[in-house]
């Protein structure tokens, strides 16, 4: 093992630490979200860096060196996505922001905008410059009102400050960014519904190809980035791709922000290397699990994610690992589970939001969906048939990469999951007719409700 | 009634995107931020800024689930009901306030004081259970603070009260102050609760 050896001593010392904080590094400075503060630690440097160090090709190498990777969920290499605009274009090209997040389990984009929104537009202007891009949209989620109105502030101070508008800090670069406010709906977070949405339609997804890199948003050339993605450039430009690239794993590098949630002592929003054992995250940093209880299962990328043993908890948490055990990082919403929680109560209740956000325009997504729900509903009231378990799985089936959008293969994930780690737990709703643990075992709970419906 | 001064917003606001129909949501936002809903005039208006048939905005009205065409209860009060909140007993939050209210969710007090809804996913996943009056979030909530809630906002509170002070309503068990846990930070509430709305 020669060769793991040389990498060990090439890698140490880590250039910032063990745990540097691209993201999330002054988060805790009073009025970060205010220009002045925001620059007196080091605000809008890297994007000076950037524009006077960088040609814009030249700065897209560097991303794609960096390996940045889509914090959305897809994890597609950003500065290879970026790559794939064509060179010439008779339309403008565009950069559309996904600050749509709505991801259960997920809740790092919306602490981003909150606290730094000046985080995320320098990032914008970054990205902007890389692509060649003169019009920048960022769609908040409109449920976000705080979110949105602190981006929206951001951007109006960066552009009284020069930072957005015609020769931007002299470099001859002009940029303009328009702030978007959603207005309800999880399908607007995929990123072709997320077009037709800023082009004033309902957001129902586009076919690909073409893609949005071809023939995006007015049908020029598009690149659509996650908030957490773009907030991660100015650190890459300020210490450069080696740097970054010196955390995480091998394909996976850098940090990102895990959103614990669920039965830990303390949930919330952590930055740390990609590749933390999924342990560290909910034992040390999480503080454990809440009342001494057992880990039941990880939900480890957001609910689109299938749900993992306790077995797993070793895991590291990056793009290779998870998808190896079955599962994927996602939007890295870690969602834990105890032991005293009922699964098919809470696939019940994740199924529930698929079915309601499906935007219904496809079959097999806007039925599917329908079906699921009707059967967990049958089975956490402790009225199904066994048959139902299989049946289960056969409209997931049905369902798996037969929908028009990924809104359809995610809402099988929990169903597919929970059958396959926990098929005892469903036979034992079908026969005692209660859960197996919770309140529903030892009281008709789950019948009152779902009756109350 | 559509005002003049809403029309001229919706002019400005159609002028600063490339093509008139993007300036659909912004529109429908200003229009239902002023009269409360979209009423079938303001539907009418937002279509005459943008340029389309009203029948196109009416379509765009009715995907979104934030528009709605009927009035609600001045204080909307939105509990999240997906997974991290339900793990953390978000349907006891909404139990007690269907009690208190004395209304079903997606219904309004008939004094027309209070809708309750439950809603998706809110991003507000670590200090679940969470939920939102009229667009600002109170987290950590539990049966008794969302009734504390409730009567604070009855007696004629103000949210900006809340958001100054909101462990009143939010037991925020150290949630703002948690000191470093080795060299990574938990940043989830840092600096949001002192920040002034802007708009």
């Amino acid at each position: 093992m020669a060769d793991s050896t040389e990498t060990q001593t090439e890698r140490a010392p880590l250039p910032l630490g063990p745990n540097p904080r691209f993201i999330t590094e002054n988060f805790e400075v009073p009025g970060i979200d205010q220009i002045d503060v925001y620059r007196a630690h080091g605000g809008y440097e890297a994007l000076a860096k950037a524009l006077k160090s960088f040609q814009p090709d030249d700065l897209v190498e560097e991303v794609k060196k960096s390996g940045l990777r889509g914090r959305g969920g897809a994890g597609f290499a950003t500065g290879l996505k970026w790559s794939f605009l064509p060179k010439e274009s008779p339309k403008p090209r565009y950069l559309c922001v996904n600050g749509d997040e709505s991801e259960p389990g997920t809740f790092k984009d919306r602490m981003i905008m909150e606290v730094s929104p000046h985080l995320l537009v320098e990032g914008v202007i970054i990205a902007s410059y890389a692509t060649k891009v003169h019009h920048a949209f960022i769609y908040v989620r409109g449920e976000l009102l705080k979110a949105g109105l602190q981006v929206e502030r951001a951007v109006r101070e960066a552009a009284e400050a020069g930072f957005i508008g015609k020769n931007i800090l002299g470099s001859g670069f002009d940029l303009a960014i328009t702030v978007h406010h959603g207005a309800g709906a999880y399908i607007c977070g995929e990123e072709s519904a997320l077009l037709e949405s800023l082009e004033g339609k309902r957001g129902y997804p586009r076919l690909k190809p073409p893609f949005p890199a071809v023939v995006g948003l007015y049908s020029g050339p598009t690149v659509i980035n996650n908030v957490e993605t773009l907030a991660a450039l100015p650190a890459i430009a300020r210490y450069g791709a080696d740097v970054y690239a010196a955390y995480g794993t091998e394909k996976s590098k850098g940090t990102r922000v895990y959103c614990l949630s669920g039965h830990v002592n303390r949930p919330g929003n952590y930055e740390a290397p990609l590749g933390l054992p999924m342990r560290t995250l909910i034992e040390d940093l999480g503080g454990g699990m809440r009342d001494g209880r057992a880990v039941k299962a990880i939900i480890p990328g957001g609910s689109s994610s299938p749900m993992l043993g306790a077995d797993k908890l070793d895991l590291p948490l990056d793009y290779e690992a998870v998808a190896a055990a079955g599962s994927m990082l996602g939007s890295a919403g870690v969602i834990v589970v105890d032991d005293q929680t009922c699964i098919v109560g809470a696939t019940l209740r994740m199924s529930e939001f698929y079915r309601d956000e499906s935007c219904g325009k496809c079959t097999p997504c806007r039925e599917g969906t329908f079906w699921l729900v009707q059967l967990v509903e049958r089975l956490e009231a402790g009225e199904g048939r066994e048959s139902d378990i299989d049946l289960l799985l056969d409209i997931c089936d049905n369902m798996f990469g037969k929908c028009f959008c990924p809104l359809g293969d995610a809402a099988t994930s929990c169903i597919v999951s929970s059958i396959k780690l926990f098929r005892d737990e469903y036979i034992h709703h079908v026969r005692e007719h209660a859960c197996l643990v919770g309140p529903g075992a030892t009281r008709a709970h789950a019948t009152a409700e779902a009756h109350a419906r | 009634m559509v005002s003049e001064a809403l029309k001229a917003q919706m002019r400005e606001t159609v002028a600063r995107y490339p093509l008139a129909r993007s300036a659909m949501l912004p529109c429908l936002h200003l229009a239902q931020d002023e009269i409360g809903y979209l009423s079938d005039e303001a539907i009418v208006a937002v279509a005459e800024a943008i340029g389309v048939k009203s029948d196109e905005v009416e379509s765009v009205v009715t995907f979104y689930s934030m528009f709605h065409q009927e009035p609600k209860g001045r204080h909307v009060i939105k509990v999240c009901a997906s997974v991290s909140c339900y793990l953390m007993g978000c349907d006891a939050v909404i139990d007690r306030l269907e009690r208190r209210l004395g209304v079903r969710r997606g219904e309004t007090t008939p004094d027309g004081r209070f809708t309750l809804e439950a809603v998706e996913c809110l991003a507000a996943c670590g200090m679940a259970p969470a939920l939102q009056v009229n667009g600002e979030f109170v987290e950590q909530v539990s049966p008794e603070r969302a009734e504390r809630l409730v009567t604070f906002l009855e007696e004629g509170g103000d949210m900006a009260q809340v958001r100054n002070d909101w462990r009143q309503f939010s037991d925020g068990a150290g949630m703002a102050t948690e000191t470093e846990i080795g060299a990574t930070t938990k940043a989830s509430d840092n600096g949001v609760s002192n920040t002034k709305k802007v708009r």
